[in-house]
């Protein structure tokens, strides 16, 4: 049998499988994200935060994901790094831009639970700080990527970058243990379980799986796309010394 | 539910739930016309070579 990384570092490979899979998560993503919709919203108000809890099936996920994208990016960056797998490094390179956007998001709808909540959109506490270091590390990522026209060099620049901003993860992860914050610690992954009601913890599973198959759908399609510009960039350079 | 994007704190959920709807739209978006683009380009670009061999064969 054929691991399946070694089965999708072929590029045909890799484009007929996503072909179909890319469909197939976004099918998933849609139906696990209607479920997790209906039933966050006809849950009851938490009987502290009221109606905020709501936010809370859109927020978490988008946390959960700026980070799980950010791991596929550095052990990406790391099979490109030290194999030169082109298709590697073009997952890395089309994981960036959806990592960035979950964080954004992660930021973004964080605040606006904050403001309610704590009565501040922003506050210079561990968590929200991590987080903003992360966001920073997608778009030093993309802007280097960007800045250099060799694509090797670039390649290699920004694995390295990659490589060094993992070390963020746990600091985001672990912030609120290791420091006094504003932001509530773990409350779904720690050590004895979870510590939400199942009318709350069922739709945030469902809702944080359907962000994941989108993600998975969106990835594909983008490392795809990748996989078409360089096509289309070795084509245009035969085509020049033709 | 009812009261999800009129009660007290529907100045925060609506906001949050839009902006969510809106950058997973440009997410698909921008993921799908990437793609597109740059297949079209490279099967724009086969298509002048192949038919550059012909003319010269």
């Amino acid at each position: 049998m054929i691991p399946a990384p070694a089965f999708l570092a072929n590029p045909e490979r890799f484009m007929a499988f996503s072909r179909w899979a890319a469909p197939m998560f976004a099918a998933i993503a849609i139906a696990l994200a209607l479920a997790g919709l209906w039933l966050g919203f006809t849950a009851p108000d938490d009987y502290q935060q009221g109606a905020t809890v709501k936010i809370m099936f859109i927020h978490v996920p988008a946390a959960w994901m700026s980070m799980f994208v950010y791991v596929c990016m550095g052990v990406a960056s790391f099979l490109a790094l030290v194999f030169r797998h082109a298709l590697a490094d073009a997952a890395a390179q089309a994981a960036a831009p959806l990592g960035a956007a979950f964080t954004a998001l992660a930021l973004v709808t964080g605040s606006l639970w904050g403001r309610p909540m704590w009565g501040a959109w922003w506050v210079w506490d561990a968590r929200l700080t991590s987080v903003l270091v992360l966001f920073l590390f997608y778009l030093a990522y993309m802007a280097l990527r960007a800045s250099l026209d060799d694509e090797a060099k670039a390649a290699r620049a920004g694995a390295i970058l990659a490589l060094v901003g993992l070390v963020n993860l746990p600091v985001v992860h672990w912030s609120v243990t290791w420091w006094n914050t504003l932001h509530q610690g773990a409350s779904v992954f720690r050590k004895g379980g979870s510590t939400l009601a199942p009318v709350f913890l069922t739709p945030l599973l469902l809702m944080g799986l359907a962000y994941m198959a989108g993600f998975g759908a969106l990835w594909l399609v983008r490392i795809r796309g990748e996989v078409w510009r360089r096509r289309a960039e070795a084509a245009a350079l035969r085509a020049a010394r033709a | 539910m009812a009261d999800l994007f009129t009660g007290k704190y529907a100045a925060f959920i609506g906001p949050a739930y839009a902006i969510t709807a809106a950058t997973l739209a440009a997410m698909i978006w921008t993921s799908l016309a990437y793609s597109r683009r740059w297949r079209k380009r490279t099967e724009a670009l086969n298509a002048a070579q192949r038919t550059g061999q012909e003319t010269e064969a």
